[in-house]
């Protein structure tokens, strides 16, 4: 284990991004943000950033293919993409964890090309958390926030920062930052992560159990009535699917530049009308079948898939963003039964 | 001012679904925490005392959930409004939005609402927000008791709130208060204040951070349309991402030109942004626009008004004095 | 870095012959710019076609991969792509992508079986895949009956290879029948649940339904009173698709998508996915 104190902090974010881009969470208008270190930002201190680390490896958008159409004629040009080599600094144990569940889907075979080659060039060093939220749920998944996963894993205590090496990758990184980092016992981790997982115990979200869901389970919820009433609120917005770490479903667009066209990928919502839409009809007409399908989806249809592993860390951006306060543990609690 | 209590709005719902005016409410329901508020609609008194909730987060304006259920019977339907709401309630009147038979609109005071993500801006790790002796006390995980003041947690359209007068109702708890002389377009004359640069850099900021989750639009009473031009493929403008620069603007302006006259500033775009963006500011620089080329107009302040930008008289502003005016009021 | 060969990027297709079935549906015969196929698939498995610019769908291939030169696509005219693609001439550059989805077990559970083909309108068009195969590979599969129908008789698609090839093979009976009489029609007139129930085919049979939701509905009830069990019974589903790879997220049924676990189900399967499609 390699420690730091932190006033030489920034010396540290200076020599990593003198190699590669490196991304630090910074306070800003719309709360923390992940922002490429430039040598002025400071670390913020904020539990977590207000948009999800899953746009380091699936972006909002991103261009797949350019077309030249002339006449009958077209021209496929695939775009080159310069994939950088990159340092995300600070992710929590619950945005970790989400890639994890990316890549069940997108490294998945047919793997995606995209996804892999940003997932290939980034290396995430973690940050175990010290004061979750009151809407943090992540042991609900049996997330750890103060040993969160990644290919490094740092603990910040209130003079130094603690660096532990997971990955291949993270040892390589943590290597290149010795001159500036010394060695030392994992005393102060240890206390730091009893102290926190004390803490845990005692969020008002402690207690919520998901075991009542799971996979398997699709016709035991699927026709439940409380769905009814449970997305009476729902305004059919995508603010909760685009805060989340782990919704992945996307849209595949043209974009007409007038001289080309580009066909581009972007976040879509399973919230939204038109998500099923076809020509012909549309599977979910109303606001109860799409509620419906994102719960599902993240309580029993991946869990079905994917050996039973959720599709929720449980990091509560939904909780704090939903503009009417509906969300994931108001399911569980309405349908899984527990209190 | 006699202060109205939650206790008092369960009676009056419990009353109105005990002697058949309504048969269901829609009001607010509690959540995991004291912040944590979300529209509901409640059929009985059990439901009511086990679930109502009526504090100072009960910022939610019902309009979408009001013209939802009117929709769905025959019989009526109960809902509280703050003095705000109202006035969404006469402007969705004015646009024939809903059958005021079927509602039953019950007006209640309302001492400005608290912004969480202020309070969460403050606090670490929030176990319980409540009034104390006018501040506001909250009991946190990490730092014991907190006492933040009142007036610095309120949410902005709070803190300029234009009126305390309920302007449409059937019954009223409580004693009504008055149009205020609020300073709402303070924010929007340093706008104005700025070069055209400062001014495209200023929103170019802004805007950018929006993440098309359309959260403004959904929630916006004065958003009406059947089938938005943004969520139809065939309109060639229909879109979830952000496609170049300009893409997000685009969709932020179409919207605040089409509710323009029909905005009541209700500030609900605003706090629902969940990347905290300004939207009120584009709707309130219409507003003042207005009142500056055709004196003051207030929509939904009465119902079945016609707002000056559909409302033809021989006095209004030639389009080019409006421009040529526009320098001082642009 | 340029993509090596990713799923969600095409290759050029050309358009090599257009024909006319029906007033709504024209079949597609498309090769690569050099001639070729643009890849192998089994019967029932899918493609994604696009005009970029104008958007991207999925379509069944209607050709059977016993034909080696190039593939066909029957496509009914019903939204903004598909009139794109209705109003191309020959020669038109496309793309596609491609195969999709799981296809009929024809190696395996159909193989040696009595095949009853079921299909309703463009229905036919993932079907006649699997019936060309059949009949290239005759001898793997017994007695091969096809009940076949439409609104008019406008409407049957592939109607000239029905009637010059298929009716002409040993061990295929060909049912055809139309929803309203019309003058110059001789056969069956009728719904096709109904013509199946008339028809009373033994039950030692693999039945394959594919046609619009009502029909399937009304058929599979009409098989199963006439002693079908659901496992013989495999039908084929469309949803929304964007990918086609499993990963966009809205093609599922439960926890299903029927881009990838799909298109192609047995209906004692399909009973266990929740009614959402």
């Amino acid at each position: 284990m390699r420690k730091i104190s932190l006033d030489k902090l920034n010396q540290l974010f200076a020599e990593i991004a003198s190699k590669n881009s490196l991304y630090i969470p910074v306070d800003t208008a719309a709360g923390a943000k992940y922002e490429k270190y430039d040598g002025t930002q400071t670390m913020s201190d904020a539990l977590n950033t207000t948009r999800s680390a899953k746009d380091f490896f699936f972006p909002q958008t991103e261009n797949l293919v350019d077309f030249k159409v002339e006449g009958k004629n077209i021209e496929i040009k695939e775009p080159v993409n310069e994939y950088e080599d990159f340092v995300i600094f600070g992710a929590r144990a619950c945005d970790v964890k989400s890639f994890e569940i990316l890549d069940r889907v997108f490294l998945a075979d047919p793997v995606d090309n995209f996804y892999k080659n940003r997932r290939e060039h980034g290396v995430v060093v973690s940050m175990a958390c010290t004061k979750p939220a009151e809407t943090c749920f992540c042991g609900t998944f049996g997330i750890d926030a103060a040993a969160p996963a990644g290919d490094i894993v740092c603990h910040k205590t209130a003079d130094a920062v603690y660096f532990d090496a997971k990955t291949d990758k993270g040892a390589k990184l943590l290597e290149s930052l010795n001159a500036l980092t010394e060695d030392t016992d994992s005393a102060a981790v240890d206390a730091q992560t009893a102290q926190t997982r004390e803490v845990l115990k005692k969020l008002p979200l402690a207690g919520l159990d998901a075991s009542a869901f799971g996979a398997d389970k699709t016709m035991e919820f699927f026709n439940r009535p409380e769905w009814q009433t449970i997305s009476e609120s729902c305004l059919g917005c995508g603010t909760c699917t685009f805060v989340c770490p782990t919704c992945q479903c996307y849209d595949i667009k043209d974009f007409n530049t007038g001289n080309e066209v580009k066909r581009y990928r972007c976040w879509d919502s399973c919230m939204y009308s038109d998500f099923t839409k076809m020509a012909h009809g549309n599977i979910r007409n109303s606001q109860v079948e799409r509620f419906r399908q994102r719960f599902m989806h993240k309580l029993v249809y991946y869990p079905t898939n994917n050996e039973g592993i959720f599709g929720c860390v449980g990091c509560g951006r939904c909780m704090a963003k939903c503009p009417v306060n509906m969300n994931i543990v108001k399911v569980m609690r309405k349908l899984g039964g527990n209190k | 001012m006699q202060e109205i209590k939650r206790e008092d709005l369960i009676a009056k719902a419990a009353q109105l679904l005990a002697d058949g005016t309504v048969d269901r409410v829609i009001g607010w329901k509690k959540g995991e925490f004291d912040y944590d508020v979300t529209p509901a609609v409640f059929t009985s008194k059990e439901e009511l005392e086990n679930e109502f909730v009526w504090n100072d987060f009960c910022g939610a304006n019902f309009s979408k959930y009001l013209r939802k259920e009117a929709e769905k019977t025959e019989s009526k339907a109960a809902v509280f409004l703050k003095p705000c709401d109202t006035y969404s309630f006469n402007q969705l009147l004015t646009e024939h939005k809903f059958d005021r038979e079927k509602v039953y609109a019950v007006g209640v005071p309302c001492n400005g609402m608290l912004d969480d993500s202020k309070i969460k801006a403050a606090a670490n790790g929030i176990s319980s927000v409540s009034e104390e002796n006018g501040k506001v006390a909250v009991e946190t995980l990490y730092d014991g008791k907190i006492t933040l003041e009142r007036n610095e947690m309120l949410a902005e359209r709070c803190v300029n709130c234009k009126s305390k007068k309920h302007v449409a109702y059937d019954e009223l708890l409580g004693e009504d208060g008055e149009v205020l002389d609020s300073a709402r377009f303070d924010e929007v004359a340093k706008i104005e204040a700025m070069s055209a640069d400062e001014r495209f850099a200023f929103w170019q900021n802004e805007l950018s951070r929006c993440i098309r989750c359309n959260a403004c639009r959904n929630i916006c009473p004065a958003c009406t349309c059947e089938k938005c031009v943004f969520d139809n493929p065939d309109s060639g403008v229909e879109n979830k991402a952000i496609a170049d620069s300009f893409e997000e603007k685009m969709f932020h302006i179409i919207r605040a030109f089409h509710v323009v006259g029909r905005c009541t500033d209700c500030g609900e775009c605003s706090r629902v942004c969940p990347q905290n963006i300004p939207l009120h500011l584009l709707n309130r620089k219409f507003i003042k626009d207005i009142n500056g080329f055709y004196g003051d107009y207030q929509a939904g302040a009465e119902a079945g008004s016609r707002a000056p930008i559909v409302d033809f008289t021989k006095e209004d502003l030639e389009p080019g004095e409006a421009v040529e005016r526009g320098g001082e009021n642009a | 870095m340029a993509m090596m060969n990713d799923p969600l990027i095409p290759v050029i297709g050309v358009v090599t012959d257009i024909r006319i079935d029906t007033p709504d549906v024209k079949t597609f015969r498309v090769v690569t710019p050099d001639g070729k196929k643009a890849f192998d698939h089994m019967p029932g498995q899918c493609a994604m076609l696009s005009i970029p610019g104008v958007g991207e769908a999925m379509f069944s291939i209607t050709s059977s991969p016993t034909n080696t030169e190039f593939m066909e696509f029957s496509i009914k005219k019903c939204g903004c792509l598909t009139q794109w693609l209705h109003a191309m001439e020959v020669g038109q550059q496309i793309t596609i992508r491609g195969p999709y989805g799981n296809a009929f077990p024809v190696d395996t559970a159909f193989a040696g079986k009595d095949m009853l083909f079921i299909a309703g309108g463009i229905g036919l068009a993932p079907l006649r895949s699997v019936i060309n195969y059949c009949r290239h590979y005759r001898d793997r599969y017994g007695k091969i009956d096809i009940v076949y129908g439409s609104r008019s008789m406008e409407d049957l698609v592939d109607y000239k290879e029905i009637i010059d090839e298929w009716v002409k093979d040993d061990g295929i009976d060909v049912h055809l029948t139309i929803d309203r009489e019309q003058p110059e029609w001789t056969g069956h007139v009728g719904f096709v649940p109904n013509y199946v129930k008339e028809l009373g085919f033994d039950t030692n049979k693999t039945a394959i339904l594919c046609g619009p939701p009502i029909m399937i509905k009304f058929t599979l009830a009409g098989l199963q009173e006439i002693g079908f069990d659901k496992t013989q019974v495999y039908t084929t589903m469309e949803l929304r698709m964007k990918c086609g790879i499993g990963k966009c997220g809205r093609c599922n049924i439960g926890s299903k998508y029927v881009c990838k676990d799909g298109p192609v189900f047995r209906c004692d399967q399909v009973d266990e996915l929740p009614d959402e499609y």
